[in-house]
This record gives structure tokens, C-alpha cells and sequence, in this order.
């Protein structure tokens, strides 16, 4: 796989993987109108998502479904943090809190990219992540005298930048469950 | 606390009432009513009040009926008919 | 003014602000129905959002989130309706998960497959936004206008929903299967969703203006309007009665109601999985409540 590739799928399956996981609250946040804000972020991950990985499926004559979903859960090149399954809404805040951060630093970095197409979506999605910040930031200075979520921002920084070459049984089950009705039918079948 | 929500569909137009969101300050009633109100981009802008701040005014009593303020407290027909025929201007009838 | 002139007042086409007098029965029925209708929003997300993590593509990922995500909004739309009549939110949902509220019939059933999901998407809401249309005729002002954004909202739920169908019936043999498996087992359920045939003049919520369309009104218009859909695509109804009359009335096999009582008060195949569900997270999630109250 050549570098810009690489690059690439990490982004993508940081951002499908963390967008899948902040669905899981569609219907069940802590307030009606919370759900509805939360869901639009998961929404935007996920686009983004996809907007990467079809940058990939170019160069490689595929698809960004077939990216997001036909490939088995060991290649795909997501951080450990993304990928836990966080049922409590101080450590789902605290993820989302700690990724926003970094992902800035991320999307900075490509912002200058010599790639016109990379500094391009780079600007796109950055644009959309500015309210994700915003949001994030306003949970922490709602949340941050709130010992439960501080603990899980100690638990959950260092896992940032780990556990990109192997993933966790998390991950697995959320293939599983990500991949089984588009299994049931054979591959190109059309949804 | 309530925030009433009033959303401008496009510009030049007025902003209509469209909500209300119960968030706990002006930071989150803006998360929540963007995207409640707004994220099919179908808002060109929102305006976000607390409730306690709106004064609704209700009772506009008119006790003496002061029509002349308004188009249906005039009806010229009577006199325009008058005028037309001292003036030998009476329109001719139609067929 | 008397009950006598409000009356007179709803049946000359005259409207309700939250500020207005108004007679206790109203006020009384207006907070069940509406809150009924708030109940079904929040509990009808729950069948749905198990799909959410299986969604086959990621098109249909983000139509089905959005969709779930709508019915929410529509719930938090409907809720401040209710408390701005006197019922808060957190009793609304407390009575919601001690099973004392009841919720549409629908939303207690399983959903099996994704076949399940574009025909709730597809029929249910169809049966639903009928249902809703009526109401953007309220005599309760704040209600009807929520209604429009709510109707709106739907139409798109509708267009999902026979898109998934659409791509299963022209796709492989198990696909098409799934659709019309799932129609069979969703058949009941659609026809007792407007309820029983109570005549215009012995329904209590037309004499106050609130609903607009007797029941059987409701499901004739679904009936002309969806069933010809169905056939269109080669699936069958599984009801042998079903037929348009000559006077263009539809004839059906009599719905099961002693199934919709016993569904909505709670007896439902998923009834009390489900309300253990929203329990288990509201309980949960107090804390967070509590931390953004002002």
C-alpha cells in the first residue's frame, strides 16, 4: 500500500469507526435535544468517512462501500480509541473531546498538503469540525468538574495514537454487526 | 431554560417562530437549535431568545370602532357616483 | 367564555394558543393524545436503530440515522407542546417507562430483517403521515404547527423507504423475499394502526377539533393510496378479503382488536424489552441531566 493510501484509510476509518460509535446513541442520549445535535456529528464522521475513502477507491478502480465494508477487520487502520465500545456518555463525551483535539492538529497538518486534493477535503471536513469542537468544548466546560468524566479523559488520551496495526475484539464485533446483512447477499449486490 | 427559536427561511424574509429548545445556556440552545432548526440547511439564520425575555401583548382594544384608520372605514361609491354624474362623466354601461 | 361557546368557537374553525382559556376536557385530552404521539416518536426509534449499526451501505447508513434522528426531533418538538400545557417532560417520560403511557401499536413489534426496515419506512410511516396531515388542522395551535415541520420531515422517510424496496425487489430472489415476508408479518399491525371504527359524530377527539379524519377514513385513504404500490411491484397482501368495493369503499378481513388493546397497554412481543431499554438509559443518564439542568 503506498503511503498517500495509508494515509488516507487512516483517516477514513478513524472517522468511519468513531461515526459508527457515536450512532449508537441515535434514540438514546441523555436529552432529546442532545441526540438530535449528536446524531448530525455521527452523521458528518461518517460522510466524511466517505468522501476519504472514495479519494482511495479512484486509484484503486473500487468503491467506498467496498472499503468501508468488504475488507476484513485487521486492515483497517483505526486507533484504538475509536474503536472501544463506550455505552456511558461521560467516556463517549470524553472520546469525542479527546479526538476532536487531535483530529484538529490532523486536519491542520493536511490542510498544507502538496496533494490538491488531500488540502482540499482536508479544508471541507475541517470546516464541518469546527461545530463538532465547539460542541465537544461546551460538554467539557459543562462536564469538567465532573469526576467521572476525568477519569475517562486520563483512561481514554492514551489510547490516541495506538493499536493503528491491530485491533481490538471491539472492533471485530462492530464488523460483525457493521458487515452482516451486506454478507447475507453476494458481493455487488445492490442495497 | 426555554429558548424560543425563530428561523429565517431565506434571506429577506422575515424570521418566524419555528420552536423552542430547553438547554441550560446560550451556548448549548445554539448547538441544539442549529441543529434542530437548521441542519438540512433549510435556515438561512436563526435568532435564539429566552423565553422570559419575550413580552407577548395581547388586547388591542378598539372601543369606538376608529375605522377612518383603516381602508374598510371608507366607501366612495355613493359619492363618486354623484361626482361622475354632475360632471357628465357617468362611464358608459357595458353590452 | 363557556364550554358551550368554546365549542361553538372549535367548530367555527377557531384556534387555541397555550395562553388561552380552555376547558379542562380539553386541556385534559389534548395532553393525552399529544402525549401519546410524543410516547410513539420515542419508542418508534428503538426497533429502527438496531439497523443503524447493520445498514448494508453507507448511503443507507446515513438515511437511516437521519430518519431515527428525524423521530427524535419530532419527540422533542411534541414533548415541549405537552410541557408548555402543564405536563413537564420528565414526568411524560417517567410514565413512559412505568408502562402507564401507552404508544402506537406498531412500535411494540420486532422488526426481523432489513426487509423490515423499508417497509416500516415505506408503509408505516405512510399510515402515519396520513394520520398526520389530519392533524395540521388541529384546533390547538402550537400542535398544528409542529405539524408542519413533522409532516415535511416525513415525506423523506416515505421516499427511503420505498427506495430500500425498490433496490430489493430488483435485486436478488432472497431480497425480494425478505420485502414481501416482512409485509406479511406487518399486514396486522398496519390495519389496526388507525384504530377502531368509531363513527365521526361519537368521537370525542373530532368534537374537540383535535383530530380532523375519523379512523376508518384514515385507513381507506391508506388502503387507496399504498395497496396499488405493493401490487405495482409484484408483492402480494396477505389478506384474501382484500378488494375495492363498487362504491370504491375497500372490504377487508375485520383487524384483530382485541391484539391492539392488548398490544397498547403494553402486551406487546416487545413491549416491555423495550421499555426496559429507555428505562435503563434514562436511569443512567440522570446524572448528565441533572449536570445541564440550569
Amino acid at each position: 500500500m503506498n503511503e498517500r493510501a495509508r494515509l488516507l484509510l487512516e483517516l477514513a476509518d478513524d472517522e468511519l469507526v468513531v461515526g459508527w460509535r457515536d450512532s449508537e446513541w441515535t434514540g438514546i442520549a441523555p436529552t432529546l435535544e442532545e441526540d438530535v445535535a449528536f446524531s448530525s456529528i455521527a452523521q458528518n464522521e461518517i460522510g466524511h468517512a466517505r468522501a476519504l475513502y472514495e479519494l482511495v477507491a479512484r486509484e484503486r478502480g473500487t468503491t467506498a462501500d467496498e472499503l468501508a465494508f468488504d475488507r476484513s477487520p485487521d486492515e483497517y487502520r483505526c486507533a484504538r480509541l475509536v474503536e472501544l465500545r463506550l455505552p456511558e456518555w461521560e467516556k463517549t463525551i470524553a472520546r469525542h473531546y479527546v479526538y476532536e483535539e487531535a483530529d484538529a492538529k490532523r486536519l491542520e497538518r493536511l490542510k498544507q498538503s502538496e496533494d490538491a486534493d488531500i488540502a482540499g477535503l482536508a479544508a471541507k471536513i475541517d470546516r464541518e469540525e469546527a461545530y463538532h469542537r465547539m460542541h465537544a468544548q461546551m460538554w467539557f466546560d459543562r462536564l469538567e468538574g465532573e469526576p467521572r468524566f476525568t477519569s475517562a479523559l486520563d483512561e481514554l488520551r492514551p489510547l490516541l495514537e495506538t493499536g493503528r496495526d491491530e485491533n481490538t475484539s471491539d472492533l471485530t464485533e462492530l464488523w460483525d454487526e457493521m458487515t452482516i446483512v451486506r454478507r447475507s447477499q453476494p458481493a455487488g449486490t445492490k442495497w | 431554560m426555554i429558548f424560543e427559536v425563530f428561523r429565517q427561511e431565506k434571506k429577506g424574509q422575515a424570521f418566524q417562530h419555528a420552536g423552542s429548545v430547553d438547554a441550560p445556556d446560550a451556548a448549548f440552545a445554539e448547538a441544539w437549535a442549529r441543529e434542530q432548526f437548521g441542519r438540512r440547511g433549510e435556515s438561512e439564520a436563526l435568532w435564539l431568545v429566552a423565553r422570559e425575555a419575550v413580552h407577548e401583548v395581547h388586547d388591542f382594544p378598539d372601543e369606538f370602532d376608529l375605522k377612518y384608520r383603516r381602508v374598510d372605514g371608507y366607501s366612495l361609491k355613493v359619492r363618486l357616483k354623484e361626482a361622475r354624474e354632475r360632471a357628465g362623466t357617468t362611464p358608459a354601461r357595458a353590452g | 367564555m363557556t364550554e358551550a361557546q368554546f365549542v361553538d368557537y372549535l367548530h367555527a374553525g377557531g384556534q387555541v394558543e397555550a395562553g388561552d382559556w380552555m376547558p379542562d376536557e380539553y386541556r385534559a385530552r389534548l395532553v393525552k393524545f399529544i402525549q401519546m404521539h410524543g410516547s410513539s416518536e420515542l419508542m418508534g426509534v428503538l426497533p429502527e436503530r438496531e439497523w443503524i449499526l447493520r445498514a448494508p451501505t453507507l448511503q443507507r447508513k446515513l438515511a437511516l440515522t437521519a430518519k431515527v434522528q428525524d423521530e427524535v426531533g419530532h419527540a422533542q418538538l411534541i414533548y415541549r407542546v405537552v410541557e408548555d400545557l402543564g405536563k413537564s417532560r420528565e414526568d411524560c417520560l417517567a410514565e413512559l417507562v412505568a408502562g402507564e403511557a401507552k404508544f402506537h401499536n406498531v412500535f411494540h413489534y420486532p422488526t426481523k430483517t432489513w426487509g423490515d426496515v423499508g417497509v416500516i419506512a415505506w408503509l408505516v410511516d405512510a399510515a402515519a403521515i396520513i394520520s398526520q396531515k389530519a392533524l395540521l388542522k388541529c384546533s390547538y395551535a402550537p400542535y398544528a404547527r409542529i405539524m408542519k415541520k413533522i409532516c415535511w420531515e416525513e415525506s423523506f422517510h416515505i421516499l427511503h423507504g420505498r427506495d430500500v424496496v425498490l433496490a430489493m425487489v430488483t435485486g436478488t430472489d432472497a431480497q425480494r423475499e425478505l420485502v414481501q415476508e416482512a409485509i406479511d408479518r406487518w399486514w396486522g399491525p398496519l390495519m389496526q394502526f388507525h384504530g377502531t371504527k368509531t363513527p365521526a359524530e361519537e368521537d370525542p377527539m373530532l368534537h374537540w377539533r383535535i383530530k380532523s379524519q375519523a379512523n376508518e377514513d384514515a385507513r381507506q385513504q391508506f388502503l387507496d393510496g399504498y395497496v396499488p404500490q405493493i401490487r405495482e411491484l409484484g408483492l402480494t397482501v396477505p389478506d384474501p378479503k382484500l378488494r375495492r368495493g363498487a362504491d370504491d369503499v375497500w372490504e377487508y378481513t375485520e383487524p384483530d382488536w382485541d391484539e391492539l388493546k392488548a398490544v397498547v397497554t403494553g402486551h406487546g412481543p416487545r413491549s416491555a424489552e423495550r421499555l426496559e431499554l429507555r428505562r435503563r438509559f434514562l436511569e443512567q443518564e440522570r446524572w448528565v441531566r441533572e449536570a445541564v439542568a440550569a
